[in-house]
């Protein structure tokens, strides 16, 4: 009988443990954290390491409807509550997600621009909907995201919040209000490993602890380029475990957005019949995008849909399981 | 696992103690034996230019230069697919070669009109993606009843229907050889034999010359199996790891072992293709697609899908389209003009990158609304907007360059031009390069394209 040597890796490095939320105990009000990263081996290699933190799932909400924009089947799976903060938050709940994405707009209901006090608003009604650990993401418009981050930054203080995306050209405001509040930051950049250890250096360099970053390597959808940010997620995984230490960030990434843009998750009619029928197609494109991510390294996906949410929290259960 | 130049060099003439008498003889038409070791290593040189060299040393090194995971092949009527021969743990080292082919379960509980049905729903399923036809590769036929008769009947169905490519799942070595006898003209992959089957399975794929699968749940009782059958001659094998391999977890972590010791330890044993049947461990039809999908990526040759739905199938088609494409060239069309829906004088014009993503994601919606149009692709050596826009490829500088330099507006009568709203930032100065242009930002997605050619142009 042959003898076999079950090829095991040494690793050297390991990725940064981040804590998301705080309790009463740590001056928050959420009812427990949700911890990510800590992983000493590649995603789900029992044989290798001891299982470290489970990826975590960030449902998006919004306080701004997206009825009109967003497709039939992530509306259809909502219904109501995508025009009710309070309802989506306790929806989200319900559909298993581990935290809560608040997604900042740049209208509101009215169609008005929002601003610091709206913004405010908004994070205070999800704080006091759910005892979750909360994201807010801004709009990528760097003028209305620092107004309306440093605002969300001091309602949340001391909640232990993510704040982002905090980008290459756009990074001091968010980084200083975070700082201020305790809070942490995503440090976003346009899938390139390179960029992205600049990206974390810088935001370091201005006194926030690595403990408080997450990075964001930036991911395209299935079909739509995802494997550019599947392979850069696997080489900041590698670097990450080989010791770089500036590539030791547990990684966000946002196959949700991505998924619902492309037109295979849109398109109704006109489309190949090859295709399939829409909404099953649709919610396979955002399963399969956010599956994909999760097995390449990610630790945080914010997604939209609840069947999907579904899957991947199975998906995960099973990974983690050996 | 290759050897290095001096490895090579101590089975040459030259490099043997003691030497051999025609050491360093020149022969081979390099100066020394060393020299020569030196270009087998490089692969610029061919061990038969050496007329002195050792049998015993000629087996070593052909061995060596046997690929880590040997390569597979299925053909039937001129289709073929071929699994195996990656070199690589993760695409971006270089580069996944054979995409996992992806087959459909056929179980020989159907009728024979379901089963003529379902061969060429799969045979006939075909779907574009950028510009690439995807399809699936073939069918497994699967022994559920455990009977001869039955099993030849279904494998003649799917023959009489298709010209596809075909897995023959039994392990019981009388329904299997019923199965094989219905084959003529395809080369099938037979599944499995088994510590209680091997022999009388090995004899089967040695008369059918046919690569046989080999089952078991641990790396050691894979290993034990393929030597006894490569000891029995047959060598073309494939790798079919079960019981707690099946599911997610435990699929992950084997097959990662299995690539692992092929292609980091030169471990001949298991180095051969692998085949999944996800629909055992994940009995939902959502679950086995998101196993098949890590299966395609980590890291089967052959993956069984239990059911064929297209909105299933389509996602998993491109995520293998996409994992399999070579990352160090991006897929791009030829920078110029594109004419869509027969554009007039008047027709807009909009300006995008050369990635084929981007490409054909613009060029379809445009195309879909049936509006006319004037696509300019400018060379931003391959890469997508906002990537090309962070790497200084698609500026204010180049997309004035593309405009002028394909004559549009000799084909037009206006002087606008709809750049990606994604880099709206290049207006101002986008303005200065083209005087004389209205420089008009577009949605960010190519998906609101139709709506705002509609509305706002």
């Amino acid at each position: 009988m042959p003898v076999i040597e079950v090829p095991v890796e040494k690793w050297s490095g390991t990725v940064r443990s981040v804590t998301l939320g705080a309790t009463a105990a740590e001056g928050g009000t959420r009812s427990h954290v949700v911890v990510v990263g800590g992983e000493r081996t590649l995603p789900f290699l029992a044989f290798e390491a001891k299982p470290a933190n489970r990826p975590c799932i960030a449902v998006e909400v919004r306080a701004t409807n997206p009825a009109e924009e967003w497709a039939a089947p992530l509306v259809n799976a909502w219904g109501a509550a995508l025009g009710d903060l309070v309802a989506w938050v306790k929806a989200a709940e319900a559909a298993g997600t581990d935290v809560i994405a608040l997604q900042l707009t740049t209208t509101d209901n009215a169609g008005q621009r929002m601003n610091a006090a709206k913004a405010r608003a908004a994070v205070r009604t999800v704080l006091n909907s759910t005892g979750l650990p909360v994201i807010v993401l801004g709009t990528g418009q760097a003028e209305l995201d620092n107004e309306m981050q440093v605002a969300v930054a001091e309602e949340g203080a001391g909640e232990r919040l993510v704040l982002g995306p905090c980008e290459e050209k756009n990074y001091r405001t968010i980084v200083a209000a975070a700082m201020a509040n305790g809070h942490l930051v995503t440090a976003k950049t346009p899938m390139d490993v390179n960029l992205s250890k600049q990206l974390t250096v810088l935001i370091h360099d201005m006194g926030m602890p690595l403990e408080r970053i997450i990075t964001d390597p930036t991911t395209g959808a299935l079909g739509y380029g995802m494997e550019y940010g599947y392979s850069v997620m696997e080489r900041l995984r590698l670097a990450a475990l080989q010791g770089d230490n500036m590539t030791q960030q547990p990684m966000i990434v946002t196959p949700g957005e991505e998924a619902w843009r492309a037109k295979e998750a849109r398109a109704g009619e006109g489309v190949p019949a090859a295709w399939g029928d829409w909404a099953r197609r649709a919610v396979n494109w955002e399963t399969m995008t956010a599956a994909a991510l999760i097995e390449s390294g990610a630790d945080i996906v914010v997604m939209r849909h609840p069947e999907a949410v579904a899957r991947v929290k199975k998906m995960i259960a099973e990974l983690m399981a050996a | 696992m290759a050897l290095s130049g001096l490895e090579i060099y101590k089975l040459l003439p030259g490099g043997i103690k003691p030497p051999h008498p025609k050491a360093n003889c020149k022969e081979c038409g390099f100066p020394t034996c060393l020299a020569f070791a030196m270009k087998l290593a490089a692969k610029q040189a061919e061990l038969s230019a050496c007329k002195y060299v050792s049998d015993e040393a000629k087996a070593k090194l052909s061995a060596a230069a046997a690929p880590p995971i040997r390569l597979i092949t299925l053909s039937a009527d001129g289709r073929k697919i071929e699994v195996g021969n990656e070199t690589v743990l993760f695409r971006h080292e270089k580069t996944f070669y054979h995409p996992a082919a992806l087959m459909v379960r056929v179980p020989d509980t159907l009728s024979a009109g379901e089963i003529a049905t379902l061969a060429r729903t799969v045979a006939d399923y075909k779907v574009d993606y950028v510009g690439m036809a995807l399809r699936l590769d073939g069918l497994a036929v699967e022994s559920v009843a455990g009977e001869p008769t039955r099993f030849a009947e279904a494998v003649a169905a799917v023959r009489a229907a298709v010209t596809l490519p075909l897995v023959l799942v039994s392990e019981d070595p009388q329904v299997m050889a019923a199965g094989l006898a219905q084959t003529a003209g395809v080369k099938p992959l037979i599944c499995a034999a088994t510590a209680g089957n091997w022999e009388a399975m090995a004899k089967l794929a040695k008369e059918a010359r046919a690569p046989l699968a080999v089952r078991a749940d641990s790396l050691a009782g894979l290993a034990e199996l393929t030597e006894k059958l490569t000891a029995a001659g047959v060598e073309d094998l494939v790798l079919d790891p079960a019981g707690a391999a099946r599911g997610f977890a435990g699929s992950l972590q084997m097959l990662t072992q299995l690539r692992r010791l092929a292609l980091k330890k030169g471990f001949r044993p298991l180095g051969y293709p692998i085949i999944t049947f996800p629909y055992l461990a994940a009995a939902e039809p959502d679950m086995e697609m998101l196993l098949a999908g890590q299966q395609v990526a980590k890291y089967a040759g052959f993956v069984v899908l239990g059911h064929f739905d297209p909105a299933d199938v389509y996602p998993l088609l491109v995520l293998r389209a996409n994992l399999f494409t070579d990352p160090q060239k991006p897929i791009q069309v030829e920078p110029g003009v594109y004419p869509i829906n027969k554009p007039g004088p008047d027709a807009p014009v909009m300006v995008t990158t050369n990635f084929s993503i981007t490409y054909f994601a613009v060029a379809n919606e445009v195309e879909s609304s049936g509006l006319p149009g004037w696509l300019l692709v400018a060379d931003a050596e391959g890469m997508s907007v906002l990537t090309a826009w962070a790497a200084g490829k698609f500026d204010a500088e180049k997309i004035a360059k593309t405009v002028k330099g394909t004559g549009i507006a000799e084909k037009v009568n206006h002087r606008k031009v709809v750049i990606p709203g994604h880099v709206a930032v290049l207006m101002g100065e986008l303005e200065e390069e083209l005087p004389g242009w209205q420089i008009k930002v577009g949605p960010r997605e190519a998906v609101d394209l139709p709506r705002y050619l509609k509305t706002a142009w």
